[in-house]
């Protein structure tokens, strides 16, 4: 057994570890290596870091870190010589790392035209300080603040940065008290509804019972998000400590851990983390000598959106098809195998963590009233900046779109944005004050959701991006119930339909009351929030509907079936361009003379628009089609 | 059983504890539409059509349980028009060859249309499914058109908790979901025992018997295969057997039956059926009647005693006919040497 002394012990080494590897004048080389840098090369980049200091024989530190959030920049590589701040290096290819091996820690030259920032003390001339570019600043980064700074496969370095703190704070003030700090803290649930943790957690401690579990929901089905693979790829042990104070508080001496087969590396970190955890006495029986028993077990699901739901989610590690079941009974009263259960989302229990280590005020110190703290968000889609970034609830969305966002790229305009992923809305210019928090979000028609964020741009059709959400929908409904399982389908036929111009008359019509159906009839979560895309783009686009319907005009340019690539002689340079690239051979045309396009023959690719050169712009987008 | 008091579009009913608004509401003749709903199984609410309201909140009737001084209302606008969406959709996505589906007279599909009460040209309005699916008549006795199957899933409970075989669930996700076998395999493929359970309690022309005829009238009876003794209704029509039911009243099946006392009818008007005992004279068999065959039984078994005689006892005996059986053979026929088909 690991006694508390044993825990102090190590808690000590690790800091002293941490220490030294900052003070032992051996610069530190560290490589982003969470999903998002791996896709982007950042395995290869590694290796030829590797190479190049061995062959330079230079004498460093080198490991790998999950993802700071600058997914637009990966790969990125951080070098820390002694003394100096971190030059955050981004877009970084196997070619640039022997280079800047050679000059920065050669030769002193830091290249700053390849970094994107620096952090920790001190200034080098040329590179912003990281968190004070436009991106960063309005940031406040504390579930992610481990994320991207620390090697995850290290548990001495989730110590050295007040690791397990939160654990010894719990079991030092009881479970009682744990509740009430995370009340006082205003946490409300990560995973979509915003529930206040505290409150489902008093129901589960209450429910008499022989066995309680806690399941840690990292299914994370939502389309472009990525938020919780992040923070357990770059901080597993945050999620395991959140965990076991969850634990402790509700009196769950089984955790389960409900991940998606698609995470491997997640899983890889989730698995090495329990390993460890193990082996110095934080998770097994008797944890820490507090008398609290506490395991961990891993599920994988299969990738089902429908899963994320609670009591689908506990089907599926029951053994069964994953298929909502109606509420009451709740998991809190009978849930997994009939007992008490408790499921909270990844984030939430990395915020527990946090309560713990820091106390309830600290945590309180961002957000607003009812919704306190910060939250994770995956920023995707028109902007500049895609990526993980964290904020204080509060902040607006044309705070986080523009200034953190940086605004729709290419020069095109910003048109709507999208939260919640399928079970939100889209929100229009006119109201990106709202302020990113449970309650304005919802009175504006969408939902925090778990955090998600799709930016769209002008030439972003709105009935094409509810139709794309609606496909999703329809394919990951479970197929229990009525409205959901049919009404999805109906709404994605009739979008299908004005799409491609074959809209009717009063089709707006059903869509609004067939979405109100859905909404009010669907047994699950999944179905009371799927028409939610398609009543907002609605609500806050019907022009746009009215369009394709009546005039068979998309006024995005962007459905097919409804536009017509067009050159404009008068701005045609004649260069060929668009002939050579056109693969139906639609277009016609000399060197240096007008060019034409068949209308027969094109398939609308649009692959003329985006090699007509700049300067000439002659390829325009036309709708209604010409064909019609 | 304490009783509970409760109103029901503004009619004050009694029901026991326990019960559901539903099956409350249904046992004083208020109808309440509803499809996924089965008497012999748990509610799951998946319909979504038995929608009340309870003080402007809706909530599905299967699943409620009866409380002292609730006040439904089955029809509020709110209910109503969330049922009007949930049968307009179940309507556009259903085939509508009616008139040519065994199931009409008894589908509850039709019978909630009707109760509703369903605009044509809205209906129209909804796109139509595209492809239909392939019909599995892999089974001998039953067919399954997943075109007309609404995904009620009784029958999927009803193989898992009444018959415990658990051979259906559903397979696939959203508007691609079907009732399917492991692996969606045929029927004939599957574990299937074809026991029927399943095609009984489909509450539309999905699951169906491949034979099937109504008949004029009915008449009690009990299953002759084995000695368990299920009641059964014979559906006769002029002098032929033409359909079987079970008898939910009968405590040895309460409403069973297996693949043979379901489907295994058609001996009884059969030409090669034997009506008379047959003794055979000079190598042919001649009919006789029962004094003389059981004479000529016993006028042979007197010439065997002891280890000469052993008998094999039937199945289709009742448990009294195999008890004489073997009292007679260690009594009369003075041997222990007595088996059963059944172990064999
Ligand atoms: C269709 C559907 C999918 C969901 N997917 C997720 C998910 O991927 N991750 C998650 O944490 N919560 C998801 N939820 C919400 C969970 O059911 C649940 O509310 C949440 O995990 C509770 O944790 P929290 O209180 O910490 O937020 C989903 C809900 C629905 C209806
Ligand atoms: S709402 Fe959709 S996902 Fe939820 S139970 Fe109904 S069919 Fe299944
Ligand atoms: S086959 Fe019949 S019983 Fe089974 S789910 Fe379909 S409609 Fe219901």
């Amino acid at each position: 057994m690991v006694q508390l002394t044993d825990f102090q012990d190590l808690q000590r080494q690790a800091m002293a570890d941490w220490e030294s590897l900052h003070q032992d004048g051996r610069p530190i080389i560290m490589v982003g290596t969470a999903t998002c840098g791996r896709s982007a090369g950042s395995l290869e980049v590694l290796d030829a870091l590797r190479a190049a200091t061995e062959k330079q024989e230079i004498d460093c530190h080198i490991f790998e870190v999950g993802c700071t959030g600058a997914c637009y920049a990966e790969p990125l590589v951080y070098i820390i010589k002694p003394d100096q701040p971190a030059i955050v290096y981004g877009d970084v290819t196997p070619q640039l790392a022997p280079r800047l091996i050679q000059s920065y820690l050669i030769k002193d030259n830091p290249l700053p035209r390849y970094s994107i920032g620096t952090f920790g003390n001190g200034r080098i001339e040329g590179i912003p300080d990281l968190f004070s570019t436009p991106v960063f600043e309005p940031q406040a980064r504390r579930a992610l603040n481990r994320c991207g700074f620390i090697d995850p496969t290290s548990l001495e370095h989730y110590l050295a940065n007040d690791g397990y703190t939160g654990v010894t704070k719990a079991f030092a003030i009881g479970p009682e008290q744990v509740i009430e700090e995370v009340k006082n803290a205003g946490l409300r649930g990560r995973g979509g509804a915003g529930f206040p943790t505290w409150r489902k957690w008093r129901f589960c401690r209450d429910a008499p019972s022989d066995q309680k579990y806690l399941i840690c929901n990292a299914d994370e089905g939502d389309p472009g998000a990525f938020m919780n693979r992040s923070l357990l790829e770059g901080d597993p042990h945050a999620v395991l400590e959140g965990m076991i104070i969850a634990g402790y508080a509700l009196g769950a001496s089984i955790g389960y851990i409900y991940c998606r087969a698609e995470y491997p590396l997640a899983l890889e970190r989730l698995r090495g983390a329990i390993k460890q955890a193990k082996e110095h006495g934080l998770l097994g029986d008797n944890i820490l000598d507090s008398g609290f028993d506490f395991h961990i077990k891993i599920k994988e699901g299969a990738g089902a959106f429908v899963c994320g739901e609670e009591t689908a989610l506990i089907a599926s590690i029951e053994g069964k098809r994953g298929m909502p079941t109606p509420r009451p009974p709740f998991p809190a009263v009978s849930g997994l195998w009939g007992k008490p259960t408790i499921i909270n989302n990844v984030e939430s229990l990395a915020d527990v963590g946090l309560i713990l280590q820091n106390g309830s005020d600290w945590f309180a110190e961002y957000g607003t009233e009812k919704s306190k703290g910060t939250k994770t968000i995956a920023l995707v889609g028109k902007v500049k900046n895609t990526g993980l970034v964290e904020v204080p609830l509060g902040i607006t969305l044309r705070e986080l779109v523009f200034d953190i966002g940086g605004g729709a790229p290419d020069g095109k305009a910003f048109k709507a944005v999208q939260t919640g992923g399928p079970s939100g809305g889209c929100i229009p210019e006119s109201l990106l004050d709202t302020p990113v928090d449970y309650d304005s979000l919802n009175a504006a028609g969408t939902i925090m959701g778990s955090g998600g964020v799709v930016v769209m741009d002008e030439r972003t059709c709105m009935v094409d991006f509810a139709r794309y959400f609606l496909d999703f929908a329809e394919k990951e409904s479970c197929g229990k119930c009525v409205p959901c399982r049919l009404g999805t389908k109906q709404l994605l036929g009739i979008l299908e339909d004005i799409c491609a111009g074959n809209g009717r008359p009063g089709d707006i019509e059903m869509l609004e009351e067939l979405g109100r159906g859905i909404k009010a009839g669907s047994l699950c979560g999944l179905g009371q929030t799927a028409p939610n895309p398609v009543l907002t783009t609605i609500r806050y686009f019907r022009d746009e509907y009215e369009a394709h319907i009546h005039e068979k005009r998309c006024p995005a340019g962007a459905c097919k079936s409804l536009i017509s690539y067009y050159i404009n002689n008068d701005l045609c340079v004649g260069c060929t361009l668009c002939a050579q690239n056109c693969s139906t051979s639609a277009i016609t045309g000399e060197f240096k003379g007008p060019h034409y396009i068949d209308q027969d023959i094109c398939t609308q690719c649009g692959v003329c628009y985006t090699v007509c050169p700049k300067k000439a712009n002659a390829v325009e987008i036309i709708s209604p089609s010409l064909r019609l | 059983m304490e009783k509970i008091k409760l109103t029901i579009d503004g009619l004050e009913i009694e029901a026991e504890a326990g019960t559901s608004v539903l099956d409350a509401a249904l046992a004083n003749d208020i109808y309440i539409p509803h499809l996924c709903h089965h008497p012999d199984l748990k509610p799951v609410g998946a319909c979504r059509l038995c929608g009340v309201d309870v003080n402007g909140r809706m909530e599905m009737s299967c699943l409620l349980p009866v409380r002292e001084g609730l006040d439904v209302k089955t029809n509020s606008p709110e209910v109503g028009a969330t049922r009007q969406v949930a049968i307009e959709l179940l309507l556009a996505d259903h085939p509508q060859g009616c008139l040519s589906c065994g199931a009409s007279l008894q589908c509850e599909l039709l019978h909630i249309a009707d109760h509703i009460g369903v605009d044509g040209e809205r209906i129209e309005r909804l796109r139509r499914p595209s492809e239909p699916l392939p019909i599995d008549n892999s089974n001998p006795f039953f067919s399954f058109d997943p075109n007309k199957c609404v995904l009620c899933g009784i029958c999927v409970r009803t193989c898992e908790d009444i018959v415990g075989l658990g051979v259906l669930d559903f397979v696939n996700r959203g508007s691609r979901t079907v009732i399917g076998t492991f692996g969606n395999e045929p029927f004939i493929d599957s574990i299937c025992e074809s026991c029927g359970e399943c095609v009984v309690r489909c509450p539309v022309g999905s699951l169906a018997p491949k034979r099937w005829q109504r008949p004029s009238h009915e008449v009690q009876s009990t299953c002759v295969y084995c000695g368990v003794g299920c009641g059964i209704y014979l559906g006769v029509k002029g002098d032929q057997v033409v359909s079987v039911r079970a008898d939910r009243e009968r405590p040895s099946n309460q409403g069973s039956l297996c693949v043979k006392g379901r489907y295994g009818y058609n001996f009884i008007n059969h030409k090669d059926r034997l009506t008379t005992p047959l003794i055979k004279k000079e190598g042919q068999f001649v009919e006789a009647t029962w004094d003389e065959a059981l004479d000529l039984v016993a006028e042979k078994f007197a010439d065997y005693k002891g280890s000469e005689f052993a008998a094999l006892a039937s199945a289709k005996c009742t448990n009294e006919d195999n008890y004489l059986i073997q009292k007679f053979t260690r009594a009369v026929m003075q041997t222990n040497t007595v088996d059963h088909c059944a172990r064999l």
